[in-house]
């Protein structure tokens, strides 16, 4: 009941602030206030945190002068320039991993912390939500990490997207299990196995399209509770069906889960690739990556070398967080500053022109501190230029290995998993 | 084979729940009280087993005493700084203060330990073990048996000692239990400490072979929560028995439709019984 006055407060209070006297653009040099809703507490709150650390690391690179990352738009300087040297401000808010929550941060964000932009949330059933308040209120939501294809077929005129999507990867596996058929794995059979919400479920049936397409089988489909206390049940499916390659649209607890089922039944599938999210988690790489030796994932995020504009950037991160950046924060991290150098080029933070700016962002892949080729939006809000490299564990550090250009050491196949 | 192992592995996980939900049962059964904290004393036994190893270096033989030790004394000083106050207020304040507990204890974790999931290498206790075929986990195994003997133990002490005698007539009377000159606080107390405790030895067992994170115990007392009112509140052997039938139910269903059914099989079952017998399987009606 008090919930659902307070939300009818806020749309009150949303309606005298929308109302023309009160509309304005900020004063030069007012901060620029952006939200950033994102699971920080409940049971992803590992990737949330990590993810709010990125954000603090692009806050630094964007108000404080960063010579050495002059690269990246905004980082030489101080502030936004076009905005007379503005500060931007980070409102952070947590929507706990649920997809209310996550809208009515959003609308609070909107109505009462007078945001000029959203970013967001993480779980693609989050960002959901929470972009559907956005495009009501007609505010810019630019999401960096939620990967649900589903997110940009919605018509939507606010909702920009700078990350790859299941769409992406579902061909970058297909395209990867055709090569290991080439190096001596034949692959004829695969399994999917993805947890049950928006994410896992628009993941997979992009998966599932994809390597269809290819000609290979989908021999087990198996949707779960990400929540799920126990999967021996799921593991000793596959067992039984013994597909030649298994991939898991997972969070972090049942990825860990998991790893240390798979280990305990002594199953262990002849590829094994494990979409982003949990498997790329610090936590997960930590708890059990010496169980899941030789696991491929899809990243766009690479370290690289000392000195780099990514190394410096990963410093930062580590300082920070305490471990090494991981590819959902880094996809969070350059989403956001796709947002403030849009803000910074509409010289204001009226909604209409930041809206304007993100549509006519043109950035080429050496202004990014990611692999993607560039970022451009096309009028369904998605960068066209999102790319996606796949990389294998290797002694608890992911390894560039496919495509073969890009690739830092050839792939090693079969899935090697535990030693003993 | 498979479908024997699936029935295995449904058991194992089965004695994990009795395990885990023995504690919450003995609270309600000796004070009527839902301890909605439970899942997060799990929580902080498991951080015990976690630092106790990761610092201190201390194996399973050591850390599992040391958490039900300290969660003994974490049980008593919630009933004596919460419980006995909020006893006193209507059943709502009851409820809500129990979770209010739940919220503060996962909120410090997440301050004190961070969000991030950690684990127990997984040869503290002895990898897994081959039986004809089947794989055993040996850490389930041990919590298991656990399990039951830690059943058994609670269900001598409540029938058989006169310890029990005086915390059931606490339960049953508490007015006539003090013209005996038996001291209820004490007594309620001591349940508090002893439901704490086991459950101080379930956490540090399970984090044997699970992850720990703040919120590990929210993931766990859902299934507690059936687990005790399918055995039959206040039944220590009810909840082994239901246990183990949630266990295999869980794992027979997520093989046979798929892991998303598993959870509707449970819950129908569950509604199921209850309709039968409301009192649950073991409860006394």
């Amino acid at each position: 009941m008090v919930q659902t006055t307070r939300r009818r407060l806020a749309s009150i209070g949303a309606a005298i602030l929308a109302s023309p006297a009160f509309v304005r653009g900020a004063r030069a040099a007012d901060a620029v206030r952006i939200g950033a809703i994102y699971p920080l507490s409940g049971a992803t709150a590992s990737a949330g945190t990590a993810l709010r650390n990125a954000l603090e690391v692009a806050l630094d690179i964007v108000n404080n002068p960063h010579p050495d990352l002059a690269k990246l738009p905004l980082a030489a300087g101080s502030g936004l320039p076009g905005l007379g040297g503005s500060k931007v401000e980070i409102i952070f808010s947590d929507h706990q991993g649920n997809p209310a929550t996550a809208q009515s941060q959003a609308v609070r964000l909107i109505s009462q912390e007078r945001v000029a932009a959203l970013t967001g949330c993480y779980q693609s059933s989050a960002t959901l939500t929470a972009s559907a308040a956005a495009e009501r209120y007609n505010i810019p939501f630019v999401a960096g990490e939620a990967s649900a294809p589903s997110l940009t077929t919605r018509g939507y005129k606010w909702f920009f997207r700078t990350t790859p999507i299941g769409t992406h990867f579902g061909v970058a596996y297909a395209d990867f299990l055709g090569l290991a058929k080439q190096n001596g794995i034949p692959v004829n059979t695969v399994a999917v196995v993805n947890e049950n919400t928006e994410y896992g479920t628009s993941v997979s049936e992009a998966i599932i399209k994809a390597m269809q397409e290819k000609g290979l089988k989908i021999s087990l489909h198996i949707p779960y509770s990400a929540n799920s206390s126990d999967v021996s049940a799921q593991v000793l499916q596959l067992k039984d069906t013994k597909p030649d390659a298994v991939v898991f649209v997972s969070y972090t607890s049942d990825s860990i889960l998991y790893m240390k089922t798979m280990h305990n039944l002594a199953y262990k599938p002849p590829v094994l690739i494990g979409d982003d999210s949990g498997f790329s988690d610090a936590s997960f790489i930590e708890a059990v990556g010496d169980l899941a030796e030789g696991c491929i994932n899809r990243s766009s995020w690479d370290i690289g070398k000392p000195g780099s504009v990514t190394s410096i950037v990963n410093e930062m991160f580590k300082k920070r967080a305490g471990h090494d950046m991981d590819d959902t924060s880094a996809r969070g991290l350059q989403g956001f500053l796709v947002l403030c150098d849009a803000i910074n080029r509409a010289g204001s933070t009226d909604k209409q022109k930041v809206q304007a700016a993100l549509q006519a962002t043109d950035l080429k892949a050496d202004q990014l501190m990611i692999g993607y080729d560039g970022v451009k939006f096309g009028a369904d809000g998605q960068n066209e230029r999102a790319a996606t490299l796949l990389v294998q564990l290797h002694d608890k550090n992911y390894i560039t290995v496919w495509p073969e250009q890009a690739a830092a050491q050839p792939v090693k196949l079969p899935f090697q998993g535990w030693s003993n | 084979m498979i479908l024997l192992q699936v029935v295995v592995s449904g058991l194992l996980m089965g004695s994990v729940y009795a395990l885990f939900s023995s504690g919450l049962t003995l609270v309600w059964g000796m004070m009527n009280v839902i301890n909605f904290a439970h899942g997060d004393f799990v929580m902080l036994a498991m951080y015990v087993a976690f630092f106790a190893f990761t610092l201190a270096g201390l194996g399973p033989v050591a850390f599992v005493p040391l958490a039900a030790a300290l969660l003994f004394v974490l049980g008593v000083a919630v009933y004596m700084l919460l419980i006995r106050h909020v006893m006193r207020g209507p059943m709502l304040a009851q409820i809500l203060g129990t979770f209010g507990l739940a919220l503060l204890l996962r909120y410090a974790a997440f301050w004190a330990f961070s969000a991030n999931f950690v684990t127990l290498p997984d040869t503290l206790v002895g990898g897994t073990l081959v039986l004809g075929g089947l794989r055993l986990e040996a850490a389930r195994l041990v919590g298991g048996l656990t399990a039951l003997l830690l059943t058994i133990g609670m269900h001598l002490m409540l029938t058989r000692t006169s310890l029990g005698s005086r915390l059931l007539a606490v339960a049953e009377d508490r007015q006539a239990a003090m013209l005996m000159g038996i001291r209820p606080d004490r007594m309620q107390a001591l349940a508090w400490g002893l439901a704490a405790a086991s459950t101080g030895i379930a956490g540090a067992l399970i984090a044997l072979f699970f992850y720990v994170s703040p919120t590990v115990g929210e993931n766990l007392a859902l299934i507690a929560f059936v687990v005790v009112c399918l055995g039959g509140f206040g039944s220590v052997p009810g909840a082994l028995l239901a246990g183990l039938a949630v266990g295999v139910i869980e794992a027979l269903s997520a093989f046979w439709a798929g892991a998303v059914y598993k959870d509707v099989m449970v819950y129908a079952l569950f509604l199921l019984v209850l309709w039968f017998r409301p009192q649950g399987l073991l409860g006394k009606a």
